[in-house]
């Protein structure tokens, strides 16, 4: 058969695999055996890949040495899904409009959208910063979850367009031709019918805003409570001592609970970048 | 809202004269569309009309095109854009190159490979702060496995700290945006593979054709489309990449790894040199809109010639 690999390309195969998931791999591996080194080992000359008094003391310490290390992990991922929730509500009848619907300046709108995809959070930060003042709303979550919102519209658009112009269009018409409204149309015949699509750009938005908090978090937020878990983590660097194995296992456990969605996510994920984005 | 059962609704619908479609059109795009001005096309304009001012914490005067002019001068401002283009094209080539070999790994058909697919995505799906730290650790002279394994090698005599030397610490960032960035690269690849259809493979292999001719004529022309928009979308993150920088080296060794992008964050927040930052900014949209600009234009060449769509 056409897929009939020898013993020696599958050799080759999986060598190249190796190296290549170590790449991907090893900041994963070497912040699990940080996390595992006692504190005095970390300046010890020469270097010790492997000692025997490894433990997992670092874990049950965390909790204490920075006390909201739960509500940083939580306020993590509530951001991200507030941020997500938002721009769905956005993106959604939006993304319809550019599918389906003949509308004056549509060309010129969606350039204006991709445009947006141009910027990122840094270079407007200053602006943004009184923009948010502005309305009131540095110090709450909401200083993280505008400007990711609005930097994650036009990625969302841009996908689920794709998607939702794959839907037949003879469904709506049929239902148009029934007498039901637009609004109607669109709620009752295509969202239901856009369901893995929709499921495939939420999961995309969300990795979006769960990765790129931090700079939001540092600059328009200075209420502890509220820190998302990348700039929380920052709290192990005290003013005496940076306790290290701490660190990496709060860095490690904090991101446990999203690793374990994308588990379960990861074939809707992959399945749908070949529906969205690949064949226009 | 009161939830109509289908037949009043279809009823109700009929009845109704029906919205003219721009207009419907409209309605649902303005939702986004004002959020975006506001949040984004205002901070712009502003951007705009700061980098026409001497402006920090004390207030503002206007300069007219001062910052832009002192810009045009920096010898240092020339070789920070020089570096940005250089840190775009390594890392964009480096991530379009992997992103290949893995997805053509990912895609071969060998036991195991639902699982290899899971263990590429890690570095994608969480906080790009939190990778960083890891990476920090690596390049860790002390404690870090590079260097530890480098020590009892005997490729080094003692602790090598990668970020503290101007071009160990501009790769090292390279090699962080490339781990940040191949994974969605591959996987998109990956995607764009299992799309091509297997008649395809199937003709040319009936034909004698062997796996090299077959991913060069086949494969690569078939997700051509998929490779050139992320190229486009990796350069311009690439560009904008800001966090692995900051985390890394915060723009040192004396500068060796500052891009355009983290040279605005430190002349803006770092200095408070809100008209100096901005009119910084300014120039990073500019030219990231020509580069994007070019680029298409190049493509819609490519298209005409060969009438590929």
């Amino acid at each position: 058969m056409m897929d009939k690999y020898t013993k020696w390309q599958i050799a080759g195969i999986y060598a190249c695999l190796a190296v290549f998931l170590t790449f991907i791999l090893l900041p994963f591996f070497e912040m699990f055996m940080a996390s595992l080194r006692p504190l005095e080992h970390l300046f010890r000359s020469p270097y010790q890949f492997w000692s025997d008094d490894f433990s997992f003391q670092a874990y049950s310490d965390m909790w204490v040495t920075v006390p909201l290390l739960g509500r940083y992990i939580f306020n993590s991922i509530f951001i991200a899904f507030s941020v997500t929730f938002l721009t769905m509500i956005f993106v959604v009848p939006a993304a319809y409009a550019f599918a389906r619907l003949k509308f004056p300046f549509k060309n010129a709108t969606l350039g204006v959208f991709l445009g947006v995809n141009m910027f990122t959070g840094a270079v407007l930060l200053i602006p943004l910063y009184r923009v948010l003042r502005t309305l009131g709303l540095l110090n709450t979550y909401w200083a993280m979850i505008v400007p990711g919102v609005a930097f994650l519209i036009p990625t969302g658009i841009w996908l689920l367009r794709s998607y939702l112009e794959k839907i037949p269009v003879e469904l709506e018409e049929a239902a148009f031709v029934d007498g039901a409204s637009r609004m109607y149309t669109l709620r009752r015949v295509v969202l239901p019918l856009a369901v893995p699509g929709l499921i495939v750009v939420g999961v995309a938005v969300f990795i979006g805003a769960y990765a790129q908090q931090f700079l939001f978090a540092i600059t328009f937020n200075q209420t502890r409570e509220l820190q998302p878990l990348p700039a929380g983590l920052y709290e192990f660097i005290g003013y005496q001592s940076v306790t290290w194995n701490e660190m990496m296992a709060a860095a490690l456990v904090g991101v446990l609970p999203v690793m374990v969605i994308f588990l379960f996510l990861q074939k809707y994920l992959v399945a749908g970048l070949t529906a969205g984005a690949v064949k226009e | 809202m009161i939830e109509l059962t289908n037949q009043q609704a279809l009823a109700e619908g009929a009845r109704r004269k029906t919205l003219p479609v721009g207009l419907f059109a409209w309605l649902l795009v303005a939702p986004a569309m004002i959020f975006i001005l506001v949040i984004v096309a205002w901070p712009l304009a502003e951007t705009i009309r700061l980098s026409f001012m001497e402006a920090d914490l004390g207030g503002e005067t206007y300069v007219g095109t001062q910052n832009y002019q002192d810009l045009l001068e920096s010898r240092k401002f020339h070789q920070t854009i020089t570096r940005t283009f250089y840190w775009m094209f390594i890392s964009v080539a480096l991530k379009l190159v992997l992103g290949l070999v893995g997805a053509t790994l990912l895609n071969a058909a060998v036991p195991g490979r639902g699982l290899f697919r899971v263990l590429v995505m890690p570095p994608w799906v969480i906080p790009i702060a939190i990778g960083c730290i890891g990476w920090l650790w690596l390049y860790n002279g002390y404690f870090g496995v590079l260097s530890g394994m480098a020590q009892r090698l005997g490729i080094t005599d003692g602790p090598f700290e990668f970020l503290a030397y101007k071009s160990s610490a501009f790769y090292s960032a390279v090699v962080t945006d490339v781990w940040v960035g191949v994974p969605m690269v591959t996987l998109f690849f990956l995607a764009a593979m299992q799309g091509v259809s297997r008649d395809l493979y199937e003709a040319a292999w009936v034909d004698g054709a062997g796996r090299w001719y077959r991913f060069r004529r086949i494969t690569i022309p078939q997700i051509m489309p998929v490779i050139i928009s992320m190229s486009l979308l990796s350069a311009i993150f690439t560009f904008n990449s800001f966090e692995i920088i900051w985390i890394l080296t915060e723009g040192g060794p004396r500068g060796a790894t500052t891009t355009l992008i983290v040279d605005t964050y430190k002349t803006a927040i770092g200095n408070y040199k809100f008209g100096e930052g901005s009119a910084r900014a300014v120039i990073i949209v500019v030219l990231l809109g020509a580069f994007s600009l070019a680029y298409l234009a190049f493509l819609n060449r490519i298209n005409r010639k060969f009438g590929t769509k």
